[in-house]
Protein backbone atom coordinates (compact mmCIF):
# COMPACT_ATOMS: atom_id res chain seq x y z
CA UNK A 1 0.00 0.00 0.00
CA UNK A 2 2.69 2.47 0.79
CA UNK A 3 5.44 0.96 -1.24
CA UNK A 4 5.65 4.31 -2.98
CA UNK A 5 9.26 5.22 -2.44
CA UNK A 6 10.87 5.71 -5.83
CA UNK A 7 11.85 9.30 -6.63
CA UNK A 8 8.98 9.37 -9.14
CA UNK A 9 6.51 8.22 -6.51
CA UNK A 10 7.72 10.78 -4.00
CA UNK A 11 7.44 13.54 -6.57
CA UNK A 12 3.97 12.36 -7.57
CA UNK A 13 2.70 12.19 -4.00
CA UNK A 14 3.98 15.70 -3.38
CA UNK A 15 1.66 16.91 -6.12
CA UNK A 16 -1.37 15.03 -4.80
CA UNK A 17 -3.22 18.09 -3.48
CA UNK A 18 -2.52 20.16 -6.57
CA UNK A 19 -3.55 17.33 -8.86
CA UNK A 20 -6.83 16.61 -7.09
CA UNK A 21 -7.61 20.32 -6.80
CA UNK A 22 -7.02 20.76 -10.56
CA UNK A 23 -4.36 23.37 -9.86
CA UNK A 24 -1.58 21.89 -12.04
CA UNK A 25 -0.64 23.02 -15.50
CA UNK A 26 -1.79 20.69 -18.27
CA UNK A 27 1.75 19.41 -18.75
CA UNK A 28 2.30 18.71 -15.04
CA UNK A 29 -1.14 17.08 -14.82
CA UNK A 30 -0.23 14.84 -17.73
CA UNK A 31 3.04 13.81 -16.08
CA UNK A 32 1.18 12.71 -12.96
CA UNK A 33 -1.49 10.96 -15.00
CA UNK A 34 1.23 9.10 -16.81
CA UNK A 35 2.86 7.93 -13.58
CA UNK A 36 -0.51 6.86 -12.15
CA UNK A 37 -1.21 4.74 -15.21
CA UNK A 38 1.96 2.80 -14.48
CA UNK A 39 1.97 2.81 -10.67
CA UNK A 40 -0.89 1.05 -8.85
CA UNK A 41 0.45 2.11 -5.45
CA UNK A 42 0.28 5.82 -6.20
CA UNK A 43 -3.01 5.35 -8.05
CA UNK A 44 -4.48 3.74 -4.96
CA UNK A 45 -3.39 6.67 -2.77
CA UNK A 46 -4.77 9.18 -5.27
CA UNK A 47 -8.08 7.34 -5.57
CA UNK A 48 -8.44 7.24 -1.83
CA UNK A 49 -7.97 10.99 -1.54
CA UNK A 50 -10.19 11.77 -4.52
CA UNK A 51 -12.95 9.77 -2.90
CA UNK A 52 -12.35 11.23 0.52
CA UNK A 53 -12.62 14.69 -1.00
CA UNK A 54 -15.97 13.79 -2.54
CA UNK A 55 -17.23 12.32 0.70
CA UNK A 56 -16.27 15.45 2.62
CA UNK A 57 -17.88 17.65 0.00
CA UNK A 58 -21.15 15.74 0.17
CA UNK A 59 -21.29 15.32 3.92
CA UNK A 60 -20.45 18.89 4.85
CA UNK A 61 -23.35 20.37 2.90
CA UNK A 62 -26.50 21.48 4.63
CA UNK A 63 -29.41 19.81 2.91
CA UNK A 64 -31.96 22.20 4.28
CA UNK A 65 -31.97 25.92 4.68
CA UNK A 66 -34.31 27.39 7.31
CA UNK A 67 -37.61 27.97 5.54
CA UNK A 68 -37.96 31.65 6.33
CA UNK A 69 -34.36 32.71 5.70
CA UNK A 70 -34.91 33.57 2.04
CA UNK A 71 -37.95 35.69 2.75
CA UNK A 72 -36.14 37.45 5.58
CA UNK A 73 -33.27 38.30 3.27
CA UNK A 74 -35.58 39.48 0.53
CA UNK A 75 -37.38 41.70 3.01
CA UNK A 76 -34.06 43.47 3.63
CA UNK A 77 -34.06 44.48 0.00
CA UNK A 78 -37.27 46.45 0.57
CA UNK A 79 -36.30 48.12 3.80
CA UNK A 80 -34.88 51.55 4.30
CA UNK A 81 -32.78 50.76 7.36
CA UNK A 82 -31.26 54.13 8.07
CA UNK A 83 -34.25 56.24 7.01
CA UNK A 84 -32.36 58.11 4.33
CA UNK A 85 -35.00 57.41 1.72
CA UNK A 86 -32.79 54.81 0.09
CA UNK A 87 -33.48 51.11 0.34
CA UNK A 88 -30.78 49.15 2.11
CA UNK B 1 -22.65 49.72 -12.54
CA UNK B 2 -24.73 46.86 -11.38
CA UNK B 3 -28.29 47.47 -10.36
CA UNK B 4 -29.76 46.45 -7.01
CA UNK B 5 -32.83 44.92 -8.63
CA UNK B 6 -30.44 42.69 -10.57
CA UNK B 7 -28.81 41.69 -7.29
CA UNK B 8 -32.11 40.57 -5.79
CA UNK B 9 -32.73 38.67 -8.98
CA UNK B 10 -29.39 36.92 -9.39
CA UNK B 11 -27.85 36.54 -5.95
CA UNK B 12 -30.55 34.57 -4.13
CA UNK B 13 -29.79 31.34 -5.97
CA UNK B 14 -26.56 31.05 -3.97
CA UNK B 15 -28.26 31.27 -0.58
CA UNK B 16 -28.24 27.51 0.13
CA UNK B 17 -24.50 27.32 -0.56
CA UNK B 18 -23.77 30.39 1.53
CA UNK B 19 -25.87 29.01 4.35
CA UNK B 20 -24.05 25.70 4.15
CA UNK B 21 -20.67 27.40 4.42
CA UNK B 22 -21.97 29.68 7.17
CA UNK B 23 -23.02 26.63 9.19
CA UNK B 24 -19.50 25.17 8.96
CA UNK B 25 -18.03 28.54 9.89
CA UNK B 26 -20.22 29.52 12.84
CA UNK B 27 -21.11 25.95 13.88
CA UNK B 28 -24.66 26.91 14.78
CA UNK B 29 -27.91 27.72 13.08
CA UNK B 30 -28.73 31.07 14.61
CA UNK B 31 -25.31 32.58 13.86
CA UNK B 32 -25.29 31.02 10.39
CA UNK B 33 -28.62 32.63 9.56
CA UNK B 34 -27.46 36.00 10.85
CA UNK B 35 -24.23 35.70 8.92
CA UNK B 36 -25.94 34.90 5.62
CA UNK B 37 -28.47 37.67 6.12
CA UNK B 38 -25.75 40.17 6.90
CA UNK B 39 -23.69 39.09 3.90
CA UNK B 40 -26.68 39.56 1.61
CA UNK B 41 -27.42 42.97 3.02
CA UNK B 42 -23.79 44.01 2.52
CA UNK B 43 -23.83 42.61 -0.99
CA UNK B 44 -27.04 44.46 -1.75
CA UNK B 45 -25.62 47.74 -0.50
CA UNK B 46 -22.30 47.42 -2.29
CA UNK B 47 -23.50 45.81 -5.48
CA UNK B 48 -22.45 48.93 -7.40
CA UNK B 49 -18.84 47.79 -6.82
CA UNK B 50 -19.47 44.42 -8.45
CA UNK B 51 -18.00 44.15 -11.95
CA UNK B 52 -20.49 42.75 -14.43
CA UNK B 53 -19.34 39.55 -16.00
CA UNK B 54 -17.19 38.49 -13.06
CA UNK B 55 -18.09 35.65 -10.73
CA UNK B 56 -21.03 36.68 -8.53
CA UNK B 57 -20.83 33.52 -6.45
CA UNK B 58 -17.17 34.16 -5.58
CA UNK B 59 -17.97 37.80 -4.84
CA UNK B 60 -20.72 36.76 -2.39
CA UNK B 61 -18.47 34.21 -0.71
CA UNK B 62 -15.83 36.84 -0.26
CA UNK B 63 -18.35 39.04 1.54
CA UNK B 64 -19.55 36.10 3.63
CA UNK B 65 -16.01 35.14 4.60
CA UNK B 66 -15.01 38.68 5.51
CA UNK B 67 -18.17 39.22 7.50
CA UNK B 68 -17.47 36.03 9.40
CA UNK B 69 -13.86 36.96 10.08
CA UNK B 70 -14.73 40.45 11.29
CA UNK B 71 -17.72 39.49 13.34
CA UNK B 72 -17.01 36.10 14.82
CA UNK B 73 -13.32 35.50 14.75
CA UNK B 74 -12.51 38.06 17.41
CA UNK B 75 -14.86 36.25 19.79
CA UNK B 76 -13.08 32.94 19.66
CA UNK B 77 -9.42 33.69 19.37
CA UNK B 78 -7.60 30.44 19.20
CA UNK B 79 -3.96 29.83 18.63
CA UNK B 80 -3.69 28.65 15.07
CA UNK B 81 -0.59 26.98 13.67
CA UNK B 82 0.55 25.36 16.87
CA UNK B 83 -2.84 23.79 17.43
CA UNK B 84 -2.45 21.20 14.73
CA UNK B 85 0.98 19.84 15.49
CA UNK B 86 2.82 17.66 13.04
CA UNK B 87 0.73 15.11 11.27
CA UNK B 88 2.25 12.75 8.76
CA UNK B 89 1.25 12.88 5.11
CA UNK B 90 -1.37 10.41 3.87
CA UNK B 91 -2.50 10.04 7.47
CA UNK B 92 -5.84 8.38 6.89
CA UNK B 93 -4.78 6.44 3.83
CA UNK B 94 -2.01 4.75 5.75
CA UNK B 95 -4.54 3.66 8.35
CA UNK B 96 -7.71 3.01 6.38
CA UNK B 97 -6.43 2.61 2.86
CA UNK B 98 -6.88 -1.14 2.91
CA UNK B 99 -10.38 -0.95 4.29
CA UNK B 100 -11.94 -1.47 0.88
CA UNK B 101 -10.10 -4.75 0.50
CA UNK B 102 -11.72 -5.99 3.68
CA UNK B 103 -15.26 -5.19 2.62
CA UNK B 104 -15.76 -7.34 -0.40
CA UNK B 105 -17.36 -5.91 -3.47
CA UNK B 106 -17.53 -2.33 -2.32
CA UNK B 107 -15.84 0.63 -3.84
CA UNK B 108 -13.63 2.69 -1.58
CA UNK B 109 -16.13 5.53 -1.69
CA UNK B 110 -19.02 3.38 -0.54
CA UNK B 111 -16.93 2.09 2.33
CA UNK B 112 -15.87 5.55 3.38
CA UNK B 113 -19.37 6.90 2.99
CA UNK B 114 -20.65 4.16 5.25
CA UNK B 115 -17.89 4.50 7.77
CA UNK B 116 -18.12 8.21 8.21
CA UNK B 117 -21.48 9.51 9.41
CA UNK B 118 -22.38 13.02 8.23
CA UNK B 119 -22.18 14.42 11.74
CA UNK B 120 -18.67 13.15 12.29
CA UNK B 121 -17.40 14.55 9.01
CA UNK B 122 -18.94 17.91 9.90
CA UNK B 123 -17.43 17.74 13.38
CA UNK B 124 -14.01 16.93 11.97
CA UNK B 125 -14.21 20.04 9.81
CA UNK B 126 -15.72 22.25 12.48
CA UNK B 127 -13.03 21.20 14.92
CA UNK B 128 -10.32 22.88 12.85
CA UNK B 129 -9.06 26.28 13.96
CA UNK B 130 -10.37 29.11 11.75
CA UNK B 131 -7.15 29.61 9.81
CA UNK B 132 -7.36 26.07 8.53
CA UNK B 133 -11.12 25.64 8.51
CA UNK B 134 -11.86 28.51 6.15
CA UNK B 135 -9.56 27.30 3.34
CA UNK B 136 -10.91 23.75 3.70
CA UNK B 137 -14.53 24.94 3.58
CA UNK B 138 -13.85 27.10 0.55
CA UNK B 139 -11.82 24.48 -1.34
CA UNK B 140 -13.34 21.15 -0.37
CA UNK B 141 -16.95 22.02 0.32
CA UNK B 142 -17.43 24.94 -2.06
CA UNK B 143 -14.90 24.01 -4.73
CA UNK B 144 -13.14 27.36 -5.12
CA UNK B 145 -9.72 27.61 -6.77
CA UNK B 146 -6.62 28.51 -4.71
CA UNK B 147 -6.48 31.93 -6.35
CA UNK B 148 -10.07 32.71 -5.43
CA UNK B 149 -9.51 31.55 -1.85
CA UNK B 150 -6.34 33.65 -1.60
CA UNK B 151 -8.36 36.70 -2.64
CA UNK B 152 -11.22 35.95 -0.26
CA UNK B 153 -8.93 35.46 2.73
CA UNK B 154 -6.39 38.04 1.63
CA UNK B 155 -3.45 35.66 2.04
CA UNK B 156 -0.84 34.45 -0.49
CA UNK B 157 -1.61 31.35 -2.57
CA UNK B 158 1.29 29.51 -0.91
CA UNK B 159 -0.36 30.08 2.45
CA UNK B 160 -3.67 28.78 1.11
CA UNK B 161 -1.88 25.64 -0.03
CA UNK B 162 -0.07 24.96 3.21
CA UNK B 163 -3.14 25.63 5.34
CA UNK B 164 -5.25 23.38 3.14
CA UNK B 165 -2.65 20.64 3.36
CA UNK B 166 -2.36 20.83 7.11
CA UNK B 167 -6.08 21.38 7.67
CA UNK B 168 -6.93 18.32 5.62
CA UNK B 169 -4.48 16.16 7.53
CA UNK B 170 -5.91 17.33 10.85
CA UNK B 171 -9.37 16.50 9.58
CA UNK B 172 -8.17 13.05 8.58
CA UNK B 173 -6.75 12.52 12.03
CA UNK B 174 -10.08 13.46 13.61
CA UNK B 175 -11.93 11.14 11.25
CA UNK B 176 -9.58 8.33 12.15
CA UNK B 177 -10.19 8.93 15.83
CA UNK B 178 -13.97 8.69 15.28
CA UNK B 179 -13.51 5.50 13.27
CA UNK B 180 -11.44 4.01 16.09
CA UNK B 181 -13.99 4.99 18.69
CA UNK B 182 -16.69 3.23 16.76
CA UNK B 183 -14.57 0.15 16.23
CA UNK B 184 -14.44 0.72 12.49
CA UNK B 185 -10.70 0.83 12.24
CA UNK B 186 -7.97 -1.26 13.73
CA UNK B 187 -6.15 0.34 16.63
CA UNK B 188 -2.82 1.81 15.63
CA UNK B 189 -0.02 -0.74 15.54
CA UNK B 190 2.59 2.04 15.81
CA UNK B 191 3.57 2.33 19.47
CA UNK B 192 5.50 -0.90 19.58
CA UNK B 193 7.00 -0.11 22.94
CA UNK B 194 7.74 -3.48 24.54
CA UNK B 195 7.75 -1.93 27.99
CA UNK B 196 4.03 -1.29 27.90
CA UNK B 197 3.28 -4.97 28.22
CA UNK B 198 0.85 -5.76 30.96
CA UNK B 199 -0.51 -2.23 31.09
CA UNK B 200 -4.24 -1.80 30.73
CA UNK B 201 -5.75 1.14 28.94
Amino acid sequence: MDACDTPDCNQTLKELDLFLDSELSDAAHETIRHHLDACPDCLSAFDFHAELKQVIQKKCQENEMPADLLSRIEKCFDTDFDGDGVIG
Amino acid sequence: MADQAVFADQAMQYAPQLYSAAMRMTRNKADAEDLVQEAYLKGFRSFHTFTDGTNLRAWLFRILTNTYINKYRAKQRRPDESDLGDIEDLYLYKRLGTFEDASIGRSAEESLMEMLPDDEVKQALEGLPDNFRLPVILADVEGFAYKEIAEMLDIPIGTVMSRLHRGRKAMQKALHTYALERGLADPPPEPTDSNTEGQEN
